[in-house]
């Protein structure tokens, strides 16, 4: 793509990058044995993202800023939860990063901060992508982003919808894709693909198995 | 919604939808009505909601595919397109040369096919009745050589992880120029029958009307923000598969209008036989499929990587944990975020803008709901 430089060395495995410990660990870490096929690493083989805008975001952000990586020529900042939404909104008022693309999370829950949130920001003067993750613990009510980027509202609806990660200040927090009285959170790792609502299956739609 | 009403008379709350012809599916807007003024909406989404995230995390890579054709189904080959592409960009590789070009000539019939079901039901739900007629008759064509091609219709599965697995069939390429050469001269026949329409042009000029600076706060993609004058579309600024060798304009427009929603669609349905014919021309020999193994495990790693499908930006998000199976895929749809804006582009407006505004947007609930 365009925008994205892949590292001449991506082939071969870099060297780990000092943020890599903040990264998700695989439930089987790579056992050294003498097999002769190398094993992938265990772990996202991201390296530094060195820009002038990686340098502005650290100068601006201090240690809020945990890491600056690029992967597979796709550039993400790793930030403190606190710092999420003002790095997303100094990116959108300093630096061009006017579309918020997508919010996601991604759920790991033998973490203490069991959660990934993701937001993609692009910038069309730029023509450019980031991703701004930061991890926080279940429970934590992050801050919302529909002050900086409308587009937000839903986005975040449909996370809280699917993870039960509760936005604080969202000015409309309901379900959005499933009814409003759904019990649980489905994309959450400890929801098992066949589970349901069973009550609410029963009451509202009078099938009596729940499923 | 604001607390006075017009004219001080009795709100009405109405509810249009699950089942209305002209909310393209089960779309559920509560309208807030003051007279036939609409104050404000509320949309009542997912009653088509299948958990395909969820179902991709119990799905190995190559068994996920098949599922992400029932997201947008009227444009089946883009969502499969977007995903094989994320996956290949996790496993570092790339299609051959010739399965590239298959894969663009696929995607921009599917650009037609799924541009003519808007254009006829858009003028269906404006009350122009014969258009759709027209349109389902040369959409037929696109979809005959989908089917010809892999043997369906609409929820293609037309390409692979890593490129493709079917050959194309003898004649593809004929019958893709003789597509091309027919299709130009149907779509003047459509813009005669519509675009000076005094009906048409009165029922969609400075209808929900979106500006760019508004597209860009509500994250809106594809034709509504290229209608707002933003000259953007992701085959040009991030090309994948092999765009950048094609060449084609950008369609834009400036007022942001519904008309001018209609006028892009239809120049850009005439940009994708451009880039079929190019592409027709540059279908060589060669191997269909690049070297994945049979069973895939991208490495540790995550990506995301969205192509421009007939609504707008669709993105996927894969995270890998170096299994057999993904384990996150969010898929960032462009009707799902496009019809955020429905109610900025309604408030103030007639009823009957709703019903124009939804068929503008170009949504499936399918997508929205995933």
């Amino acid at each position: 793509m365009a925008d994205e430089q892949r590292p001449p060395d991506s082939e071969s495995q870099p060297p780990k990058a000092p943020e890599d410990t903040a990264k998700p660990v695989s439930p089987k870490p790579a056992v050294p044995k003498a097999a002769p096929p190398p094993k992938p690493p265990a772990i996202m083989a991201a390296v530094l993202w060195e820009s002038e805008l990686a340098r502005d975001v650290k100068e601006q952000f201090g240690d809020r800023l945990l890491a600056a990586s690029t992967y597979l020529g796709q550039n993400f900042l790793l930030v403190k939860p606190e710092a999420a939404v003002p790095v997303v909104e100094y990116l959108k008022v300093e630096a061009d990063f006017d579309y918020l693309v997508d919010i996601t999370a991604v759920d790991w829950p033998k973490r203490a901060e069991r959660f990934d949130l993701v937001y993609i920001v692009y910038s069309f003067a730029r023509n450019e992508r980031v991703r701004v993750k930061t991890s926080i613990a279940d429970g934590f009510r992050p801050a919302t982003t529909t002050g900086v980027h409308l587009t937000a509202n839903w986005l975040e609806r449909e996370v809280f919808d699917m993870f039960g990660i509760e936005f604080a200040g969202h000015p409309d927090l309901r379900r959005i894709l499933l009814p409003e009285d759904w019990q649980g959170y489905p994309l959450r790792k400890d929801y098992p693909i066949l589970q349901q609502d069973q009550r609410w299956v029963q009451e509202n739609l009078g099938i009596e198995s729940g499923q | 919604m604001p607390d006075a009403t017009f004219l001080d008379s009795t709100e009405l709350v109405l509810n249009m939808g699950p089942q209305h012809p002209s909310t393209h599916g089960v779309l559920r807007v509560i309208l807030k009505l003051d007279g036939e003024r609409v104050l404000g909406t509320d949309c009542v989404i997912g009653y088509l909601h299948r958990g395909v995230e969820k179902i991709a995390e119990n799905r190995t890579y190559a068994q996920f595919n098949p599922y992400v054709d029932r997201m947008d189904y009227v444009a089946a080959v883009s969502n499969g397109l977007g995903y094989c592409l994320a996956v290949e960009k996790l496993l570092n590789t790339e299609a051959p040369a010739r399965a590239q070009v298959v894969r663009v000539i696929l995607t921009e019939l599917n650009r037609i096919a799924s541009h003519l079901l808007w254009l006829g039901t858009h003028a269906l739900d404006i009350g122009a009745i014969t258009p759709v007629f027209y349109c389902f008759r040369e959409r037929e064509e696109a979809l005959h050589i989908f089917e010809q091609y892999c043997g369906a219709r609409l929820t293609t599965h037309a390409f692979r992880i890593g490129g493709l697995q079917y050959e194309t069939y003898d004649g593809f390429e004929r019958d893709v120029q003789a597509f091309c050469d027919m299709f130009l001269a149907k779509v003047d026949e459509y813009e005669e029958l519509l675009t000076n329409n005094r009906i048409w042009v009165g029922r969609l000029q400075n209808v929900g009307v979106l500006s760019a600076d508004e597209c860009k706060e509500y994250g809106v993609t594809g034709p509504v923000l290229r209608a707002a004058g933003v000259k953007w579309d992701l085959r040009k600024a991030q090309p994948y598969s092999g765009y950048e060798k094609y060449q084609f304009d950008i369609p834009t427009r400036q007022n942001g209008d519904t008309y001018d929603r209609y006028i892009v669609r239809m120049q850009e349905m005439r940009q994708s036989v451009r880039i079929l014919r190019q592409a027709v021309g540059n279908l060589h020999e060669g191997p269909i499929m690049a070297k994945v193994p049979k069973v895939m495990k991208p490495p540790v790693g995550e990506a995301y990587v969205s192509i421009e499908a007939p609504k707008g930006e669709l993105g996927y998000y894969i995270v890998s944990d170096g299994s057999v199976q993904p384990y996150r895929v969010r898929v960032r749809p462009p009707s799902f975020v496009n019809l955020q804006a429905l109610d900025r582009m309604v408030r103030g407006a007639l009823i009957a803008d709703v019903v124009a505004v939804i068929g503008t947007l170009d949504i499936v609930l399918g997508e929205v709901d995933r």
